[in-house]
Order: C-alpha cells, then sequence, then structure tokens
C-alpha cells in the first residue's frame, strides 16, 4: 500500500472531518483524484473514518459514477437514451469507438480514456448528448466527436476543450457550458422577472404557520412527480419531534426525458435559494441541502458562487435578513449517477453517506429523515413556486392553472418536434395545445412523465395537463409515426432493471420477467395469453414494491397494452403446435448428433 | 361446458399419462380409492395407462399429465394430448417443474450417456456401446416442464399431488362447481 494512497486518502477524509456521513464527497473526491476506489482505498477510508469497509464498498459499488477499477484520465459517457437513439447515438457511439480504437466499456491503453454509455443526462432537447468528465457536449456531429478526441489526446483538459457557448448563464464564466436552455416560454411564476429576496422578506415578517398558511391557500402541490400538498408536507415537518430539522432539494432529476430543473438552476438559482430559505423558515430549519445530480456537476461552480452571493446578501447565514433568531444556510450534497437516489427516500439514505436505497414508510421523512431528524424533500420548481407564492401572494397563484392544480407547470418536450425545450405553462393546457406549442401536430404518441408515466396516442390527446388527468413531473417525450413504439417500451424495462436498487424481488426480477417476455413477444414467439401475463406480473410487480420506482417500472408495458393493444395484437399468434418459445429441433440437436440418426417424430 | 349440456351429453372422457415420471402421480390418482366408482359414474377413461387404452378414441375434456419432457416421445404425446383434450392439467412437480428427472439439465447430454453406459461405478457394459436402437425415443438436451411445451391450463402442484386434492378437482371441473382446497392440501412440509 502506497504511502501516497494514505496520504491522499487521510486528506480527503479530514476535508469532511471524517465524517462518514459525508461518504459520498469523500468517495467522489477520490474517484476524481485516483480514477477509481481500490480495495486499499476503501481500506484506508474505512479505518480513517470509523467504519465497516462493507459500508465503504457498498456506496462505491452501488453508483454508476463510482468504480472499484482504475478509469482513464477521462472518462467519456454518451448518453444512452431513447432520444439519443433516435437522434444518432448509434453513430456517435462508433465514431468514438472508431477513433480511441476500443468498445463501450473500455479505457484506451495509454489509460487516458475510458468510453461509457449513461441514461438520460438531461440534455434531451438537445441530443445527441455526451459528458467529458463533467463538462457537457450537446448536439454532437461526428467531426465534433472526433475533435473531442483529438483535443483530449493533445493533452487539453476536459474543461478546455472547444465548444460553442449556450445562451443565458451558460456562457457565464462559471458555467461556460454548451449547453442551450431551450426556453421557449416564459411563464408567470418560474421565469418571470424576479426581484431578489422581495418574497424573503415577505415570509421573516409573518409567522412560520402564516407562511405555510399561505402555501396551503396557494393549493400548491409538488412539482416532483407525486403532487403531494406542499403546506401539508411542511406541516407534519414543522409540527414533528426533532431537535433539528432539514430542509432537502431534490435536484436529481433522473426521470429520462426530464430536464426542466437544469434551466432552473442556469437561470433561476436565487429563486430556488430563496424558497429554500423560506421553508427553513417555515418548517424551523437551519440546514438545507441541494441533492445536485452527479449530471449537472458542470453547474455546481455557478450554484456555490450562487449561495455566497446569497450568504452575500444576509439573504443565507445567521439572522438572515436581519430576523433575529433565524440561521439558514444551504449546502450542495452530489449525487453520483443513480436513479433511484431521486426518490426522496433513497436520496436521504445517499445523502447520510449510504448506498442508494430506499427507506421503509412509515416513518415518512416528515416525521424521520435526513440523519433521523424531520425534513421536507421537495422537487427545484417546488420551492420556486413557493417564493412566488410569498412574494405575489395565495390568491394571485391559485388563479393561475385550474382548480385542483394551480400555478404553471414546466415541461421538458423533447423527441420528435419543431422546437425541443421547456415551456412554462398553466395547468390545465390540453396536450393538443402542448403540441402544437412545440411543433409536434404530427405525433403518433407521446410519453407523458417519463418513462414511469404513460404512452398516451393521438385519442388522448384531448387530455387535460394536470394533476387529476394527465399527471406529469413534467417530461413529455413525443414520437412521430414511424417510430416503432415497442422498441421505445423496451428500452424503458431495461432502464429499470438497470436502475433498481435490487432490494425487493418484485422489482429486482419481475422487471426482468416482463422484459423477458416482451422480449420473447418482440421475435414472434408470443402467444395471445403471454398478453394477459405481462398484465397480471406488471401490476404484481406495482402492487407488491417496496418504493416508486417498482411501483412504476411495469407502466411502459401496462400503458401501452392499455393504449396501443394493436401494436401487441399483431405480434402474438394463437394456437401453435407448440409454445412459441419452444424450438424441437433445437432441442433434439445434441442427441442427433450423438446418436447419428434423424427423429422419428420430427422430421426437419 | 355448462351442468345442462354434462347431463344431456354422454358422459365426459378424461386421459391420462405418465411422460418423464415415476407413475407416483398416476398411484395417486389410484388413491383416491372406492371414490372411483363415483368417479366412473361422473366420466369415461379414454387414453390412460389405467384402462391401458393406447391411443385416443376421441375428444376428452380432461388430459392429465404427469412428468415432463424428457424425450421425443414424450413431446409428440404431450401434443396429442393438447390435440385432443380440452383442459390440460400438469399433475404433480416432474410436470410443472420437471422435477427429478430435470437434475440433469445442467449437465450436457452427452456426459450424461457416458455416465450412465460407460463410466458410472455400477455399469456393467463389456460391449462399451450406448444403446441406440431406431425404436429408442431420442433424448431432449435436457428436461422441459409441460407448460414449456405445450399450453397447459391447470398446475397441480405436490410430489405427488394428493389424492384428495386430485379427486377434489376433478370433480369441480367435472360438476362446473368452484375449487376448494383447503389449507392442509396445499401445504408441502
Ligand atoms: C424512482 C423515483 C425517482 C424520482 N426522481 C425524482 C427527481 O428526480 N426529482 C424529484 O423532484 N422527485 C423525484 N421523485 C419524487 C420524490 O420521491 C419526491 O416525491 C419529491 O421529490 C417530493 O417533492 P415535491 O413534493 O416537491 O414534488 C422520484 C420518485 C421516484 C420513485
Ligand atoms: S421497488 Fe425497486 S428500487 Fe424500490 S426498493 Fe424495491 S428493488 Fe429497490
Ligand atoms: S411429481 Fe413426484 S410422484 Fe409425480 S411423477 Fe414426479 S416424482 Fe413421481
Ligand atoms: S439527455 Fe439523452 S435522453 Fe435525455
Amino acid at each position: 500500500m502506497s504511502e501516497n494512497l494514505e496520504t491522499v486518502v487521510k486528506t480527503v477524509c479530514e476535508g469532511t472531518g471524517n465524517d462518514k456521513n459525508r461518504m459520498m464527497d469523500i468517495v467522489r473526491e477520490l474517484q476524481e483524484i485516483l480514477g477509481g476506489v481500490s480495495d486499499d482505498a476503501m481500506d484506508l477510508i474505512a479505518t480513517q473514518v470509523g467504519t465497516h469497509r462493507v459500508e465503504v464498498e457498498s456506496v462505491v459499488s452501488f453508483y454508476a459514477f463510482l468504480s472499484k477499477n482504475q478509469k482513464g484520465k477521462t472518462v467519456i459517457r454518451l448518453c444512452d437514451d431513447i432520444i439519443d437513439r433516435m437522434f444518432g447515438f448509434e453513430r456517435i457511439k462508433q465514431t468514438f469507438c472508431d477513433a480511441l480504437g476500443i468498445e463501450l466499456g473500455e479505457t484506451t491503453p495509454d489509460n487516458l480514456i475510458t468510453l461509457e454509455t449513461t441514461p438520460c443526462i438531461g440534455m434531451c432537447d438537445q441530443a445527441p448528448a455526451i459528458m467529458v468528465n463533467d463538462e457537457i457536449f450537446t448536439e454532437l456531429s461526428r467531426d465534433g466527436a472526433v475533435e473531442i478526441v483529438e483535443q483530449l489526446r493533445a493533452g487539453l483538459a476536459p474543461e478546455r476543450l472547444r465548444r460553442r457557448l449556450g445562451d443565458g448563464n451558460n456562457s457565464s464564466p462559471l458555467v461556460s457550458a454548451g449547453v442551450s436552455n431551450n426556453l421557449r416560454k416564459r411563464g408567470e411564476v418560474i421565469f418571470a422577472p424576479l426581484e431578489c429576496g422581495r418574497a424573503l422578506k415577505k415570509a421573516i415578517a409573518m409567522s412560520p404557520n402564516e407562511v405555510i398558511r399561505d402555501v396551503k391557500t396557494a393549493r400548491l402541490r409538488g412539482r416532483g412527480g407525486a403532487g403531494f400538498p406542499t403546506g401539508m408536507k411542511w406541516d407534519f415537518t414543522r409540527s414533528a419531534n426533532g431537535e433539528r430539522k432539514y430542509v432537502v432539494c431534490n435536484a436529481d432529476e433522473g426521470e429520462p426525458g426530464t430536464f426542466k430543473d437544469r434551466v432552473v438552476l442556469t437561470e433561476r438559482p436565487e429563486l430556488l435559494i430563496e424558497g429554500m430559505a423560506i421553508a427553513g423558515y417555515a418548517i424551523g430549519a437551519q440546514e438545507g441541502l441541494i441533492y445536485l445530480r452527479a449530471e449537472y456537476a458542470y453547474l455546481r461552480p455557478f450554484l456555490e458562487d450562487t449561495l455566497q452571493k446569497a450568504r452575500n446578501m444576509n439573504m443565507l447565514g445567521v439572522d438572515v435578513l436581519g430576523k433575529p433568531g433565524f440561521n439558514f444556510d444551504i449546502r450542495i450534497q452530489m449525487g453520483a449517477g443513480a436513479y433511484v437516489c431521486g426518490e426522496e427516500t433513497a436520496l436521504i439514505s445517499s445523502c447520510e453517506g449510504l448506498r442508494g436505497d430506499p427507506k421503509n414508510r412509515p416513518p415518512f421523512p416528515a416525521q424521520k429523515g435526513y440523519l433521523g431528524y424531520p425534513t421536507s424533500v421537495n422537487n427545484v420548481e417546488t420551492f420556486c413556486c413557493v417564493a412566488r407564492i410569498l412574494d405575489q401572494g395565495a390568491g394571485w397563484f391559485s388563479q393561475i392553472g385550474s382548480k385542483g392544480s394551480t400555478g404553471t407547470k414546466l415541461l421538458s418536450i423533447s423527441g420528435d418536434i419543431r422546437r425541443p425545450g421547456v415551456y412554462e405553462v398553466p395547468f390545465g393546457i390540453s396536450m393538443k395545445e402542448v403540441l402544437e406549442l412545440a411543433g409536434g401536430e404530427g405525433a403518433a404518441a407521446v410519453q407523458v412523465g417519463g418513462p414511469s408515466g404513460q404512452l398516451i396516442g393521438p385519442d388522448m390527446f384531448d387530455r387535460i395537463i394536470c394533476y387529476d388527468d394527465l399527471a406529469t413531473g413534467g417530461a413529455l417525450m413525443v414520437f412521430g409515426p414511424h417510430r416503432d413504439l415497442l422498441k421505445v417500451v423496451e428500452y424503458f424495462m431495461d432502464f429499470f432493471i438497470e436502475e433498481s436498487c435490487g432490494y425487493c424481488t418484485p422489482c429486482r426480477v419481475g422487471n426482468v420477467l416482463l422484459k423477458n417476455r416482451l422480449d420473447e413477444i418482440l421475435h414472434g414467439k408470443g402467444e395471445p395469453l403471454d398478453l394477459t401475463y405481462l398484465e397480471e406480473l406488471g401490476n404484481s410487480v406495482k402492487a407488491t414494491s417496496r418504493c416508486g420506482l417498482g411501483q412504476t417500472s411495469p407502466n411502459p408495458i401496462l400503458s401501452s397494452l392499455k393504449n396501443f393493444p394493436g401494436l401487441y395484437h399483431a405480434l402474438v399468434k394463437a394456437n401453435q403446435p407448440f409454445q412459441p418459445t419452444f424450438d424441437i429441433q433445437k432441442a433434439l440437436g445434441e442427441a442427433k448428433e450423438i446418436a447419428g440418426r434423424p427423429s422419428m417424430h420430427f422430421a426437419e | 361446458m355448462t351442468k345442462e349440456q354434462n347431463r344431456i351429453m354422454a358422459k365426459p372422457k378424461v386421459a391420462t399419462t405418465s411422460l418423464a415420471g415415476c407413475f407416483g402421480c398416476h398411484m395417486s390418482i389410484l388413491d383416491i380409492d372406492e371414490r372411483i366408482l363415483q368417479l366412473i359414474e361422473l366420466i369415461e377413461f379414454d387414453k390412460s395407462p389405467i384402462n391401458d387404452i393406447k391411443e385416443f378414441t376421441g375428444e376428452c375434456l380432461v388430459g392429465i399429465v404427469e412428468g415432463g419432457c424428457a424425450n421425443e416421445e414424450n413431446v409428440r404425446v404431450l401434443q396429442d394430448f393438447r390435440k385432443h383434450c380440452k383442459i390440460l392439467i400438469s399433475l404433480g412437480d416432474c410436470a410443472i417443474n420437471g422435477g427429478l428427472p430435470a437434475m440433469r439439465n445442467t449437465i450436457p447430454l452427452k456426459e450424461c450417456l457416458d455416465e450412465a453406459y460407460l463410466n458410472g461405478p455400477s455399469v456393467y457394459n463389456p460391449s462399451g456401446q450406448i444403446p441406440n436402437d431406431p425404436e429408442i425415443p431420442l433424448l431432449l438436451d435436457k428436461v422441459y416442464p409441460c407448460h414449456e411445451v405445450v399450453k397447459m391450463d391447470y398446475h397441480l402442484p405436490g410430489c405427488p399431488p394428493s389424492a384428495d386434492t386430485i379427486w377434489q378437482t376433478l370433480v369441480a371441473l367435472l360438476t362446473d362447481a368452484p375449487l376448494e382446497l383447503p389449507y392442509e392440501l396445499i401445504k408441502y412440509d
């Protein structure tokens, strides 16, 4: 064991105060410095922070961006998601493989570059997209790919690679990303002009209970997907027993097809910070965490800077905006590539330095969350809504949108449309109107709410985007008539199989069984009863899984079965002499060879 | 088939067969004891080892299959059952899972044959030949449970399923009554 390794590990651990709850920060940093967290490193970490080796390894082995084996100095991650596959993934992949002389999952012999794939990195509006370490490159052409390899080979660091800078804050020095906002429609809530601090000032002039009452009066519901009433969640957290409380912002945005939080974090981070501070005031928390997905690491320096500016303005810190006794600050917690960590209890596990396993409920995070203290987890967009509600009034907010779904919703629209990007629209808008806005009138199908949502066809485009009809965290993936929808379903099932945390059997095994049967059907080996099987098994997986991942993972199959039954019926064949998966000639092959004679019963 | 049709028409027919099984499941059928007289009131046996009818004489209501498919003849017979029987039942663990014979599934076929006829410690085979008469059905690469070969309608687990289970099932099917299997009949320890 080299002394150097010991020193590095020691320094990194000490940087967190040898806090095992900061395991994510420790292993992330070591991964960055060393290219991997080796067995030796894991032993050293365990000793240094006073935990068991297995605790360290369970973290390192869980997250896609961490590894035991050493990776190249630069890791190129190609977004391999359905939208990228539609817009040139295969082409880009081949170009990289050729230019680097390696296959996916391999590292160049000089240890310079590792080539991998990763699910949606939140750039679906500008696919094909890739990550080069923390840097993002979008709408990549074959020439662009070759150029990246050439520059890396010439010794350029990823952050120095040539890129055309995006619009808005993307081109500010702290972001300097080749990412476009594609902010196509600004609404009255999130992307309206902002006067920093006004909302917070109004909030602290009221009592915490009055703040919560305002959020309730506005009838705000969570924007992260589940739509839980925010005021109620805060009330629970406020009234729960606990010597400390926490506010956590869910900026994991892992649902494929969703990228609206990316644009909020780029253009309205001040609004988010203000919303979090208001939450802290309302529930009685002094600390906030922003759980930022690893794919958005490029935004981190900018967000840290924005936090610092907020501290300078005393919107964070001690006696916030002069309110005696109200202290609140925010820390950014980086993720490391795990979709399930968007689930709030898995997210809390991850913040605690554990593998991203969801926790049993009850107790709910509002009772026992981060480190066992009452915690309110909310989506980025939710916090932003709160800030506006406090600034402009609950009455103003509740007049926007529809009765059961107040306010605006940010939609991330991608796929076969002319104007992909982020749209802020009032709730109550129909799918048809949305498609007209985005230039997708010819759509054959829309996946609403990402893989965990539902696939709908043109006969349902009159449906309304709101919590009571088409509920969605905001992702709309649009497919034109030339797309093979069952391929989409197949991809989504692969995604869930890959991202399942593996804790409970229905999700770990059930999704594989579903996918296998789907594959048989796609290969012409299906019979009509297979469709019943898919439906029954899918419903069992939903009913018996432990967290929201498994509870929604069969949706791609179930919703396409329901809304596009014709696609399946065209593939399955009734009354076949054998089960379609049984191949008598294959089953007899070995024996025929051994016996040296043909079959008596089954001529070839 | 409704009760009414049942009464009007000739007695429904039941066929049974043992594929790659040990005949234990058939023994269990016989274990219904004197109730077999009641059964004969309700049905007529078609192709079955019980009456030694070798070929189907017509369409059957129920086909009961013991054992999985280990060779091509098993497959042929099973297909024949599917063709002639309205309702097919996998009877016992061998039919449902492959059972004991499926223990060979992890061993390549050639190795199995060599062990059985050449290398096994108790083998006496001076000619060193593996039987290969054209009459001997070819083995499948592995033992398949019935439902992987043809569609099966019901599965009755147990090794063997008890006579009472079989009785209850048949009576329910034949009288079009709901099947009642008390806990004692479906607990397997
Ligand atoms: C598998 C899975 C992934 C999720 N990913 C996210 C996410 O990326 N962002 C998010 O805000 N909520 C996500 N959620 C929902 C969260 O669990 C939680 O409901 C939400 O953060 C609460 O915030 P809200 O009340 O403001 O919506 C996810 C849920 C599941 C089951
Ligand atoms: S449902 Fe899936 S992701 Fe959720 S706890 Fe179970 S295995 Fe893990
Ligand atoms: S299930 Fe048991 S009793 Fe029936 S054939 Fe198989 S081994 Fe024999
Ligand atoms: S960024 Fe590739 S699909 Fe979302």
